[in-house]
């Protein structure tokens, strides 16, 4: 992320100028380049303004902010729109959301891209956003001002309407609009000079609003990308090898699929990212035809060297790796582990592990293809347009600038729309053909070539002194590492001793917020699963495995040290040098979840107990500070869990929309529990073994159990609470099985075959 | 040509009699409201009503959908109580299931006017939700289930 953000200082918002002014379709607000020397009325004669638009006014007073963000459940369309009509002072019945089709005049201030991941956007973009209002604000204020012939610094906006109480004149905004006059342009100083609304100003955001997408979201009117039609449109169904990765096509039979009704051709993808390996589609007049053809082709591949390669498999080989140790690269450095943990007469050791994690949003991957002229549409919901634009202009032969991708709401990403394979696949199919092709996978295609959160490896060593105290850890990732398979040379950063770089999405969180003198965290790429399984990004990332790690290793240590693990983890936050105040933040959030839940307070029955997580997910930079209590009840006989609630604290420093952050909330929670109970891939013969809903089986209804949220809203910036809940959970559960029964699992999911076993040891 | 009633209103479809009812209301008849989750009547994103009853459209062939009674969410016009205890409670978050879950729960408050938390969540457990809005969704059933019943008494809701 750092190095994101290094490598777009052309981006940074403290050197563009916004701009205000008449068009005609109302008023046009946004960030200029910071080459514009024009005004905005002449910016916009002469179509300059285009860059970066944010956000637009018609003369009826209606506000629309098009989000550039994508749309898949976290309204982050309603929280953007809220930060601009705070400091705009227009009512909120005025304000309305658009998702425009993609354009690098849209990308991400910060992140220099249109991305969306990372709990980053509401985050990145609240200044932004906050400030744009308010420069709109001050420039409807100011021509009302010149229309009404009255002094600007008596006049007040509020409720989308200007007045002057002196005079009793007022304007609403849509009047403003109408007269057509407005022309201002705001420096780069300027902007920052604008004195932003306190937190306890505030009137809109802290505001539950109803989210703006919820309305089409409830009568079946919601546009996905699947739901999308194209005159002439053929359907596309994936014919896929027997491996994950790394089969090449060897030939295509189609004379069987010739037989069925509306069948058309079967291509072989040609795919030089690398993002595909032997995929053909079935192209046929409707998709069932495409389905039936696919089964009917006879498509003989070379499978390459991955046919043998399992779960296990890969666990040995990061095993190898560790122990061998010669590929690690520094993540963490702090102190000196090694000597402490060499001198050391009381240390703790464990291993632990995260298996294969399925993406499986509801909506399959899709995506549109279509010609028309010089130029290929694509549609479909994506998470990354920028890079699958690029890629999509590849495959066609094309350059970007000859591809529009079209954006949809998502039918779920959770990171697995960051991703193109289905534009790829579409793409294919569309140009060999010349005609548009509507590409949908089957659930089964869609979990055979899912780029799963990937199978991880970790090995934690630590010292305590004489006092009972943390004193060493040394901590082990070994995993492929998702972001690296990108080869976007900005995703990298170098590591501790500049030695080599590493892919910080797979140790994010294990640079935690505990005082632990001498730290050394490493990471280390494994080759065998990067090349048998490609993963990728799954809600949450790293912090889910890093986690998973140094919160059941710290509640191992204070086992070990005989401290409860809520009084232990306190003793850690101690605030010390790099940890000021986030170390403070954190044990706010342990004090009231423990608080909430009745911690050491409750008579529990026997074999249920409470257990506790803390997490700082997702980055040091961007942490929001996450506490749960389970409470758990274990079978004696069986293993078989059961939790019975959830008590979590989040201190999300501010909460734009609390209904919002809740419902992210609950629903990050309840995939914690499912990722930490009931969602388990395995690859074996080189293949993931799960089909479909019935072998992979994430939490329904019925295994929901009590939630106790409490939002920490404090009025630092906003933080991301889409993700951290997913992280803190799983430990949360394995640290109260291990009070409820004394079994200390350390595999991710908990079965209870592990958990039975580990009551005996 | 097979002869369907979506919604009260009829249509002829041409396609083969074993397509999915699935297939024939998204792609050929494009009520998209109705959506493609699995295939294999695991997560219920793709439930209508046949003759009032909830079933996984996707599979139900066109020929055995025939002449019978369909109704997709886009039948529901928005004004169903669950509709608006959906909005009230603001369930959906990507929003891709909620079709489903919404004809799920229709058909249950139709012969259940009066559910338990516990019926709620037997009769809508085969509708996955992978934003996981299911605290919501048991919620709004529930506030749904007492509107109308309150309705029918004449009482305001």
């Amino acid at each position: 992320m750092n190095a994101i953000r290094r490598n777009t200082a052309s981006a940074d918002p403290s050197r563009r100028s916004f701009l205000v002014g008449s068009a005609a379709t109302g008023l046009v607000m946004g960030f200029a380049d910071p080459l514009n020397v024009l005004g905005a009325g002449e910016a916009l004669a002469a179509g300059r303004l285009a860059p970066t638009v944010w956000f637009d006014m018609g003369a009826d007073g209606v506000c629309t902010v098009h989000v550039a963000k994508a749309e898949m459940g976290q309204h982050v369309g309603t929280a953007l729109a809220q930060l601009v009509a705070e400091e705009l002072e227009i009512a909120w019945r005025d304000m309305r959301i658009d998702y425009p089709d993609a354009h690098p005049k849209y990308n991400d201030l910060v992140l220099a891209a249109l991305i969306t991941g990372g709990s980053w956007s509401v985050n990145f973009n609240y200044d932004a956003m906050s400030r744009a209002g308010a420069a709109g604000r001050i420039t409807l204020v100011e021509a009302a001002a010149k229309i009404m012939a009255v002094p600007a610094n008596e006049c007040t906006a509020k409720n989308s309407r200007v007045a002057h109480a002196k005079s009793k004149k007022s304007m609403t905004y849509g009047e403003i609009v109408a007269k057509g006059k407005v022309d201002r342009t705001w420096t780069a100083d300027e902007l920052k000079g604008i004195k932003l609304k306190s937190h306890a100003a505030h009137t809109l955001v802290g505001q539950p609003v109803p989210a703006l997408d919820v309305p089409s979201k409830s009568d079946g009117t919601a546009k996905f990308g699947i739901d999308t039609f194209v005159p002439g449109m053929l359907y596309g169904k994936l014919k896929l090898p027997p491996v994950r990765y790394g089969a090449k096509v060897k030939s295509v039979d189609d004379s069987a699929a010739k037989k069925v009704k509306g069948f058309v051709k079967a291509v072989p993808i040609e795919d030089p990212t690398g993002t595909t390996s032997g995929w053909v589609v079935a192209i046929a007049n409707t998709w069932p035809a495409a389905k039936q053809a696919a089964e009917a082709l006879k498509v003989e591949w070379e499978l390459g060297p991955h046919t043998r390669v399992s779960s296990d498999s890969l666990i040995a080989e990061a095993k190898r790796l560790q122990a061998d140790g010669s590929k690690a690269l520094l993540w963490v450095k702090e102190g000196d582990s090694g000597g402490a943990l060499g001198s050391a007469k009381n240390t703790v050791e464990a291993e632990y592990i995260t298996h294969l994690a399925i993406h499986a949003p509801i909506e399959p991957q899709n995506a549109v293809v279509e010609p028309r002229g010089d130029t290929w549409h694509v549609y479909c919901g994506n998470q990354f347009a920028t890079r699958s634009g690029a890629i999509a202009a590849a495959i066609l032969g094309v350059k970007p600038d000859k591809v529009v991708m079209h954006q949809f709401v998502l039918g779920g990403g959770f990171g697995r729309r960051l991703d193109c394979d289905n534009i790829i696949a579409a793409a294919a199919a569309a140009k060999a053909v010349n005609k548009p092709v509507k590409l949908i996978y089957s659930r089964e295609d869609d979990m055979a070539v899912d780029f799963t959160r990937p199978l991880t490896y970790q090995k934690v060593r630590g010292a305590l002194d004489d006092a009972g105290k943390l004193v060493a850890m040394e901590h082990d990732v070994v995993s492929s590492w998702p972001t690296a398979r990108w080869q976007i040379p900005e995703f990298l950063t170098d590591s501790v001793d500049k030695k080599g770089k590493l892919d910080s999405f797979t140790v994010n969180g294990s640079d935690h917020w505990y005082s632990v003198p001498n730290h050394t965290v490493r990471t280390t790429l494994n080759e065998l699963a990067q090349a048998a399984t490609p993963s990728g990004q799954l809600r949450s990332v790293a912090p889910a495995w890093t986690f998973w790690a140094v919160e059941s290793f710290i509640d191992e240590a204070a086992a070990k040290a005989g401290v409860d693990p809520v009084e232990f983890r306190l003793r850690m936050l101690d605030g010390a040098a790099r940890n000021a105040k986030g170390a403070a933040r954190l044990a706010n959030a342990i004090r009231v979840a423990a608080g909430r839940a009745g911690w050491g307070a409750m008579d529990l029955p026997k074999g249920s107990a409470m257990g506790i997580a803390a997490v700082s997910s997702q980055e040091r930079a961007t942490a929001t500070w996450t506490a749960c209590v389970a409470q758990v009840r274990v079978d004696p006989n069986s293993g078989d869990v059961k939790v019975d609630k959830l008590t979590l604290a989040m201190d999300v420093g501010t909460a734009v929309n609390p209904d919002g952050v809740r419902a992210q909330i609950e629903g990050s929670a309840l995939w914690g529990l499912s990722l930490a109970l009931k969602e388990k891939a395995t690859l074996k013969d080189g293949r993931i073994e799960q089909t479909n809903f019935d072998s992979y089986t994430p939490v329904r209804m019925s295994d929901v159990p009590k939630l106790d949220i409490s939002i920490i809203s404090n009025g630092e910036p906003a933080r991301g609470c889409g993700e951290p809940a997913v992280t803190v959970v799983g430990p949360a559960i394995a640290n109260a099985i291990f009070r409820a029964v004394g079994a200390r699992v350390r595999t991710l999911p908990i079965t209870a075959e592990a958990v039975k076993a580990a009551m005996k040891t | 040509m097979v002869a369907l009633t979506i919604n009260g209103r009829p249509h002829n479809v041409d396609a083969p009699d074993d397509t999915p009812l699935l297939w024939v209301i998204r792609e050929q008849l494009k009520m998209t409201g109705t959506k493609f989750g699995c295939g294999v009547a695991q997560c219920g994103a793709c439930t209508v009503h046949l003759d009032g009853e909830a079933v996984r459209s996707c599979q139900i062939t066109l020929k055995s959908a025939a002449g019978r009674k369909i109704t997709t969410i886009e039948g529901l016009n928005g004004q169903h109580p669950l509709q608006k205890a959906w909005i009230a409670e603001q369930v959906p978050q990507c929003g891709y299931c909620q079709s489903g879950q919404i004809m799920q729960a229709a058909a249950l408050l139709a012969s259940n006017p009066d559910p338990t938390p516990e019926q709620v969540v037997d009769a809508m457990d085969g509708n996955l939700c992978r934003c996981m809005s299911y605290v919501r969704i048991q919620r709004a059933v529930l506030r749904a289930a007492a509107d109308m019943r309150s309705a029918k008494a004449g009482r305001p809701t």
